[in-house]
């Protein structure tokens, strides 16, 4: 166990160099940002002052090796536009999108999961297709489209949420909520169930698949032959055997809601970390993007460890591989 | 024997398919008593397990019992629903099926799965579930049973895993246990433990056991009685004994025949030529007349069952007369009682 942990761990960490490299690359080939940051017309003399300042005369790879040594040094930089701390300015927006990617992952699985353990149970009955058919809408209509569609409707034509915006926020654990209070979340529901949307539609299929694959197998057979009853046979031995698509699947929803929940917080106003990034590619902002860019990366690969060591815990047959 | 513990009774099974309606089982009857076994014989698709699930109302659409009774104890079954069959199931009647690799559920550990097995019938505390397991797989000859209780089913080898598959079935002393092939899967060694356990078990406890099987020496060293199934039909039974040393039916007589421990070798293994019918396409009368050699013109309509001395039935227009030479045995052992 500690093995497998240390050896994941190390794999992590390359993951973080090599994506460290390729995004400090991909974000200088775009060009020097000095000529957004700067009036055009001025100086010769401040221009250079400037690039010195911020290091552009220097070799690509020195400015790398400095900027690696800063971020180990929990320092990523200073936004061009902010003035202020990168990781201050991407943790100070994290609460508001971390709240609402939860919040939508939270209504994804807690629909999706019994819906689709249904339709697979149940697959010719008449509200199993049309579970089928909402998981297809789910994943297939833009979800900006949708975001518009649920404003005008719940909050324009019927006014029982507010049409943008996020509700008052108090302080829990160093982090700024709102849904710690009823108008927080009224706030949250259209835009968590907008994005929550496609992984229910995800969600509800692959339960299904594997719902009607256990369902079909000499184990469930021989439960029933034992005179389990179907509650206990369903939630038993179906949900422990389809569960690891479903962490999966659960793990890599949640890094890219966290990441990139760009469309939904533009269509509601939330001024979440997807606004601050599409904001800072605007404007070439290149220390937020690049520290952004690595933090996704970091969370991905955290999430994955996380789920790699679920695995192990609903399968017993991977902890014998990973040990051996 | 009038104190069978399981009658079936002019029992039908039929599968609705777009070709038309698939008779599976037809007009089966037999009866089993207390601690004896009866091999259900027969090739594949001739019905066998379809009637081994259909006595647990275990057929799911399109299939269905469509005539004939299960008589358990004296009381009609097959008109149970939901939860009145379910209190049936595991607890008087058990199910082992055929390959153990796929029974228990994988990513469960065998104690779970045996608690489960427990209180789905009792209500007791998942300690006392827990005891009833562990004896139970005691019972079945596992060493060390507090520590495979914590296994999972990988950990475990077939033989093994059969033996657990046996302990669940046995958990409520049911009255009879319905086996569909259990040793099919299984190397010789371990088959042979494992039957010898079952003949035990159906001395020891008085458990009936229905043993599905198209495996002929199995039946001969272990079965008290034979039904031979053929296209949904019984075609031949009796005393396991009789039955083997001298069938009535040609069937049986051809499957005995084919059987290669019974063979003088360096010559020609004797076949049952052809092969099993299509349901949906079965002959008018007799449905094996195609590939006997002893059919005649009155095949063309349906056998009557014929009655023999000592409970012996075939199914058959022109049934084989007996032989009187000695009992022959298909394999050195036997697992069959004394009595």
């Amino acid at each position: 166990m500690i093995g497998f942990l240390i050896q994941r761990v190390l794999q992590a960490l390359m993951v973080v160099i090599a994506m460290s490299i390729i995004v400090f690359l991909g974000v200088y080939a775009i060009g020097n940002p000095i000529d957004v940051m700067i009036d055009p017309a001025s100086d010769q003399a401040l221009r250079e002052a400037l690039i010195q300042r911020y290091g552009f005369d220097r070799p690509l790879f020195e400015q790398y090796f400095i900027f690696m040594n800063n971020m180990l040094h929990g320092d990523l930089g200073e936004s061009f536009i902010y003035r202020l701390p990168v990781l201050n300015l991407i943790l100070s927006r994290l609460p508001a999108t971390l709240e609402l990617a939860l919040t939508a992952m939270l209504i994804a699985t807690l629909l999706g999961i019994p819906l689709g353990l249904w339709a697979g149970y149940k697959p010719d009955s008449l509200s199993a297709k049309a579970i089928m058919g909402f998981s297809v809408l789910g994943f297939s209509v833009p979800s900006f489209w949708v975001g518009l569609l649920l404003i005008m409707v719940f909050a324009v034509e019927l006014g029982w949420f507010p049409s943008g915006g996020r509700g008052p926020t108090t302080e829990v654990l160093g982090m700024n909520l709102s849904i710690t209070s009823l108008e927080g979340w009224s706030y949250i529901l259209l835009p968590a169930f907008n994005l929550a949307l496609f992984k229910l539609g995800l969600l509800i299929r692959l339960t299904r698949a594997g719902t009607v694959e256990v369902m079909g197998s000499d184990y469930v057979r021989f439960a029933r032959a034992q005179g389990l009853s179907e509650g206990k046979v369903v939630g038993l031995h179906v949900l422990k055997n389809i569960s690891i698509p479903i962490v999966t699947v659960f793990g890599l929803e949640l890094g890219s809601t966290l990441a990139f929940a760009v469309v939904t917080e533009t269509v509601f106003n939330w001024p979440g970390m997807g606004k601050l990034i599409i904001d800072s590619i605007t404007v070439l902002d290149r220390p937020v993007m690049v520290a952004y860019l690595i933090l996704v990366v970091f969370l991905f690969v955290m999430i994955n460890l996380v789920v790699d060591l679920i695995y192990g815990q609903l399968d017993p047959r991977i902890r014998v591989k990973a040990a051996s | 024997m009038s104190d069978a513990v399981l009658r079936v009774n002019n029992l039908q099974t039929q599968f609705e398919t777009r070709g038309g309606v698939l008779k599976a089982v037809d007009g089966v009857s037999f009866e089993v008593g207390r601690g004896r076994i009866l091999g259900l014989v027969g090739e594949s698709g001739s019905g066998k397990s379809v009637t081994g699930y259909s006595i647990l109302g275990l057929i799911e659409a399109p299939g269905r019992i469509a005539g004939g009774e299960v008589l358990l104890n004296g009381k009609d079954i097959t008109r149970l629903r939901g939860d009145a069959m379910r209190q049936v199931r595991g607890a008087q009647i058990a199910m082992v099926f055929q390959d153990p690799m796929m029974t228990l559920n994988p990513v469960l550990k065998i104690g779970t799965q045996m608690i489960a097995a427990v209180r789905a019938h009792d209500k007791v505390s998942r300690k006392a579930a827990r005891a009833r397991a562990r004896d139970a797989l005691a019972k079945v000859g596992i060493p060390s049973p507090e520590e495979r209780l914590d296994a999972y089913p990988h950990q475990l080898s077939g033989g093994m895993r059969q033996r657990v598959a046996i302990a669940i079935a046995l958990l409520h002393s049911p009255a009879v246990i319905i086996a569909d092939e259990p040793t099919t899967a299984l190397d010789v060694s371990i088959q042979g433990q494992i039957l010898a356990e079952v003949r035990r078990l159906a001395d020891e406890t008085g458990t009936a056991f229905v043993w599905v099987t198209h495996d002929l020496a199995v039946v001969s060293s272990l079965a008290d009685d034979i039904c031979v199934m053929y296209a949904g039909r019984v075609v031949e039974s009796g005393p396991a004994a009789d039955v083997i040393a001298s069938p009535r039916h040609p069937y049986t007589a051809g499957l005995l025949a084919s059987v290669p421990a019974e063979h003088e070798p360096g010559t020609k293994l004797p076949q049952v030529p052809g092969s099993t019918p299509s349901l949906a396409n079965l002959p008018q009368g007799c449905a094996f007349a195609p590939r006997c050699a002893k059919a005649g013109p009155a095949c063309t309509t349906t056998p009557p069952v014929q009655q023999f001395e000592d409970g012996r039935t075939a199914l058959c227009h022109y049934p084989i007369e007996p032989v009187s030479c000695q009992p022959l045995s298909l394999t050195s052992t036997t697992y069959r009682s004394a009595s």
